[in-house]
């Protein structure tokens, strides 16, 4: 029998190998994904009890880890809690992060990857680990000025650095405070948690980046960009009917733009629909779809705060392209997605990648990290953009924009008034009140987005409501 | 064989190792406390029952446990002296590892496991020095082969009696008495190991015999297939009425490599083989939660409620990564059932992947020391049931510490002498027991064996494997293998089964060449 007791013996040891060789496995190949898994919950427990870093707004960190005596040893706390929200998000030992928190956590907590030799000096000389300090670019005299602006409205306001893509500002409102998810009494968190999610003004939706809106008006910059840079002038002539009968269907688009044939510039000036309806469906829909994803759409955008990608829509028939071409029919964009078509145009046609964080600090201030300027697309030829910029400052001091100018600052602007699907009369839905800008000094591109002006639909309009907030927050920054 | 090689005792090194092994187990148990609280242990107290308490300081429990350890080391040295030195202070190196995981988790949970353990630990080893002290002879459980069979086959069956019985996580393996739980596998695994053994024992030369040539192989007599397809369907039984692939699997898997080692014919292992691949086809279509573990075993992730169990252990390991966080200083209680299904997730988690590879091995040097034994032993039962027992205790660390590990479908079964519970801390010290026993009778030197005049040694009588109906034959004097046999190998090999005796196929008049293969087997 010793024949088979020996093959056995060999199955058997087989056997203990395949366990040491597969746990080894498990250790060299698995061992990292798992514990980046959010649902590991001994990293995040790790992670609570650590000393973040700050998060910084100029020379103000507006989120601290305070040392206290409960079981996780630091308090993550939120001064201006609602005003930063949105940026900076939530960090909770029940729901996990958001924002800022949530994308660098493990530089915060000083757990990345880059952090391990650091780590390591402190494991060996057994202080406690401590993470890295974010400097983020927001301005926080743009950011109270939004916040200001939109008052108790819904609505979100994105202003950009156009020739770094620095977001100056970023606020969503109505927003809700971070210290009250990141309590160390997990009942109180608990029951925030609800609070929050039950409300129906949806405290903790980003209107900035996660949501997209029909944008009106406003997508007429994208239309008006195409035709430029189709051969177009500001003042080549372009049909202004005062009906507009859409093909194949009832539907009259109607609007009185000051002639059967105006120029381009006028167009923008009066924001004809009829106008831009023609232009769109002259240029097509893949002219417009091309150029709106130079602009970005179609892509996701911060993904810092996890940004959603603005949509184009797909196929449409010649009447879907010509109610798109006024930012209509199923066009959605988020006011990010908006500041940066602003942002590209003052920008001479350029790009740049939209960012938060500029700089990150090891616990002894040494910076370990900058972020610099990257050039995200050239959306349009130089001299195109700066002819649509001349078009825009047209609209701010002769045309619908009026609202915004600022004495001595080069202003250039568009109002969108976005009548959304079931946003017509009786419907009970308030149209959305748009404004993007930009300003020669301060260099910045900004968009608001006023959601719910809090006054009867009929009189909402986006240069009555939402271009003084844009103003305010120009004139913040100077 | 004048020169035979006597085995040394080695009771020094064994005392040496035994201490060692008990010394690591109260290690880990102060240290749980050291890392937790920077204090030793809280008062020790052991509640039986209602109202029967023991206790003391901390360091009572301590002293139990060398106590214990040192009584059994005793009792083992004094009745087996020449029993393998290393096997029982892994043993207890694996009980002291698991007994200070389970306080180490009690203190997550609040409960008192670690002191029932140790309850039920004085009952094991209370049942352990009983088996070595009456047993002797493990020969001597031979002549039973039916009334084990009986036994074990109602113990595996115990679980499906209407009232005894409990359904668990979909399978029916449990049997509830009062506040016990009872799986009765654990001990139906050893009663059915010496059952195999004897039957087989009895039964080899005829299922040995060469039927139908095929693709190279001999393939057994159809005549000779009644006993594993009674195995079989009698595992399929088990596996429809219990709906538990892998209490099935451990049995039937140790039948075939029995029934392989019994005969020396590869072909029995093949068919084998064939078989239980259809157990597990069958169990996979008829059972729904044999198809969730199957795909919980492949896409762990895809359903984190359903599989938060095999997650967190696999959580657990990342976090414990290569050398653990130490005792008490790690989270393995997030881990539902990590004191007993899941305790070498909290070993990994806390003693890392060096501390989990350590047990892993003294489960393998325990494995490797009983076959070796197997190997030198001189008479087929021993060889047969040294082999079953080690074969189905590796199977049995293989399937659940694979199911923890992810290399295999997670199968409900204990980690013997690890995870908590008390029948499967009973029936591995039984195991002990016997395994002990066998090496004892292996190792001790001849002129001892041939002075113990009471012993029956089935083996010595040169025709007793052969008449079926002689199961013990007259108790005597195991014969000297005969040096002349060792030098017939061509004898042997023209009892090649490939080439069978005519005569052989009634066993009343096999010829002796039979039996003195087994004589010619020289321990090496």
């Amino acid at each position: 029998m010793n024949g088979p007791i020996r093959r056995v013996s060999l199955v058997v040891m087989i056997m203990f190998l395949a366990l040491v060789v597969n746990l080894s496995y498990a250790y060299v190949f698995r061992t990292e994904s798992l514990n980046a898994d959010p649902a590991n919950r001994r990293v995040r427990d790790a992670q609570f009890g650590v000393d973040r870093g700050d998060i910084l707004v100029g020379n103000t960190p507006v989120v601290t880890s305070v040392p206290v005596e409960t079981r996780f040893s630091f308090q993550r706390t939120y001064s201006s809690g609602e005003l930063y929200a949105p940026v900076t998000g939530f960090y909770s030992f029940l729901f996990g992060g958001t924002g800022l928190e949530q994308y660098y956590s493990a530089r915060l907590a000083g757990t990345d990857d880059t952090q391990f030799l650091q780590n390591l000096v402190n494991t060996a000389t057994g202080r406690r680990p401590q993470g890295d300090s974010l400097q983020t670019t927001l301005d926080a005299a743009a950011q109270r000025a939004a916040a200001q602006g939109l008052g108790n409205r819904p609505g979100a306001v994105v202003a950009l650095d156009y020739t770094t893509g620095q977001v100056k500002a970023l606020v969503s409102t109505p927003s809700f405070d971070p210290n009250q998810l990141s309590s160390h009494d997990l009942n109180a968190t608990q029951a925030a948690w609800q609070r929050l999610n039950a409300d129906p003004a949806r405290p903790m939706a980003n209107r900035a980046v996660r949501e997209i809106y029909p944008p009106g008006s406003t997508f007429k910059l994208v239309v008006a960009a195409a035709a430029l840079e189709s051969g177009m002038a500001p003042d080549t002539l372009v049909d202004s009917p005062s009906t507009l009968r859409l093909p194949g269907s009832t539907f009259e688009m109607t609007g009185s733009c000051g002639g059967e044939q105006i120029t381009l510039k006028q167009a923008l000036r009066v924001s004809c629909n009829t106008a831009f309806a023609n232009v769109g469906s002259r240029l097509g829909d893949d002219a417009l779809r091309r150029q709106a994803q130079r602009f970005g759409f179609g892509s996701t955008q911060l993904p810092e705060l996890s940004g959603v990608a603005s949509r184009f829509p797909a196929d449409p028939d010649p009447a879907q392209t010509m109610l798109s071409s006024i930012g209509g029919f199923d066009v959605a964009a988020s006011p990010l997605q908006m500041a940066m078509v602003a942002a590209a145009i003052a920008n001479d046609g350029v790009l740049m990648e939209p960012h938060l964080v500029s700089q990150m600090r090891g616990p002894d201030l040494n910076v370990t990290s900058t972020r610099s300027p990257h050039q995200l697309a050239l959306t349009m030829a130089p001299a195109n953009a700066r002819a649509l910029q001349d078009m825009m400052v047209d609209v701010v001091e002769n045309g619908t924009g009026r609202r915004a100018q600022i004495s001595g600052v080069r202003v250039g602007g568009k109002t969108g008034t976005a009548l959304t699907s079931s946003g017509n009369e009786g419907s009970g839905r308030v149209p959305y009140a748009w404004f993007v800008a930009f300003a020669d000094d301060p260099q910045v591109a900004v968009a608001v987005f006023v959601q719910d002006a809090g006054v009867d639909g009929t009189e909402i309009s986006g240069g009555r409501f939402a271009a003084p907030i844009a103003q305010a927050v120009i004139e913040s920054m100077r | 064989m004048s020169e035979v090689v006597v085995p040394r005792k080695r009771t020094g090194a064994s005392a040496a190792m035994m201490l060692f092994a008990l010394a690591l187990g109260a290690g880990g148990y102060v240290l749980v406390a050291l890392n937790q609280n920077a204090a030793f242990p809280a008062d020790w107290v052991m509640t039986i029952g209602a109202g029967i308490q023991f206790g003391g300081p901390w360091f009572v429990g301590i002293v139990a446990w060398f106590a214990l350890g040192a009584i059994t080391w005793g009792v083992t040295r004094w009745r087996l002296p020449y029993a393998d030195p290393l096997i029982l202070p892994v043993v207890f190196l694996l009980n002291g590892l698991g007994l200070s995981m389970i306080y180490r988790l009690d203190q997550a949970d609040g409960l008192r496991s670690a002191e029932l353990q140790m309850f039920w630990l004085v009952l094991a080893v209370s049942a352990y020095c009983a088996v070595v002290m009456l047993l002797r002879d493990h020969r001597r459980l031979q002549r039973y082969t039916y009334v084990w069979f009986l036994a074990g086959l109602i113990l595996l069956l115990s679980p499906l009696l209407p009232v005894l019985g409990k359904e668990n996580h979909g399978a029916r393996i449990w049997i509830e008495v009062g506040p016990f739980s009872f799986q009765p596998a654990e001990i139906a695994k050893i009663v059915l190991s010496v059952a195999f053994a004897a039957y087989l024992v009895e039964k080899r030369d005829v299922l040995a015999m060469a039927g139908r040539r095929f693709a190279g192989i001999d393939f057994p007599r159809p005549r000779d297939l009644g006993p594993i397809l009674i195995a079989w369907g009698f595992s399929l039984v088990v596996l429809v009425f219990q709906k538990d692939l892998g209490t099935t699997l451990l049995f039937f898997g140790l039948f075939v490599m029995m029934l392989y080692v019994a005969t020396e014919r590869p072909s029995w292992a093949i068919l084998g083989f064939g078989m239980v691949g259809v157990l597990g086809v069958l169990g996979y279509l008829f059972f729904d939660h044999v198809q969730t573990r199957f795909s919980s075993w492949l896409n762990p992730f895809s359903d984190y409620d359903r599989n938060l169990q095999v997650i967190s252990a696999q959580f657990g390991f990342a976090w414990g990564g290569l050398f653990g966080t130490g005792w008490g200083m790690g989270r393995p209680y997030l881990t539902p059932l990590a004191k007993n299904d899941f305790i070498a997730a909290a070993l990994g988690e806390e003693l890392g992947l060096f501390g989990l590879v350590a047990v892993i091995v003294l489960f393998a040097l325990v494995v490797a020391r009983v076959l070796k034994v197997a190997l030198a032993s001189r008479e087929p039962f021993g060889k047969l049931l040294a082999t079953g027992l080690a074969f189905v205790f590796a199977l049995q660390v293989f399937v659940i510490v694979g199911g923890v590990t992810r290399l295999l479908p997670l199968t409900g079964l204990t980690t013997p002498f690890v995870s908590q519970g008390g029948s499967s801390l009973v029936s591995n010290y039984l195991l002990l027991g016997l395994i002990l026993t066998i090496t004892h009778q292996v190792r001790r030197p001849q002129a001892e064996q041939a002075d113990a005049g009471q012993v029956v040694s089935l083996s010595s009588d040169a025709t007793q494997a052969l008449p079926a109906i002689r199961t013990h034959g007259p108790s005597g004097v195991e014969p000297r293998p005969d040096p002349a046999s060792v030098a017939s190998s061509p004898a042997e090999q023209a009892h090649d089964p490939a080439t069978p005796a005519s005569p052989a196929h009634d066993p009343a008049d096999a010829p002796t060449q039979v039996v003195r293969r087994d004589n010619g087997e020289e321990p090496r």
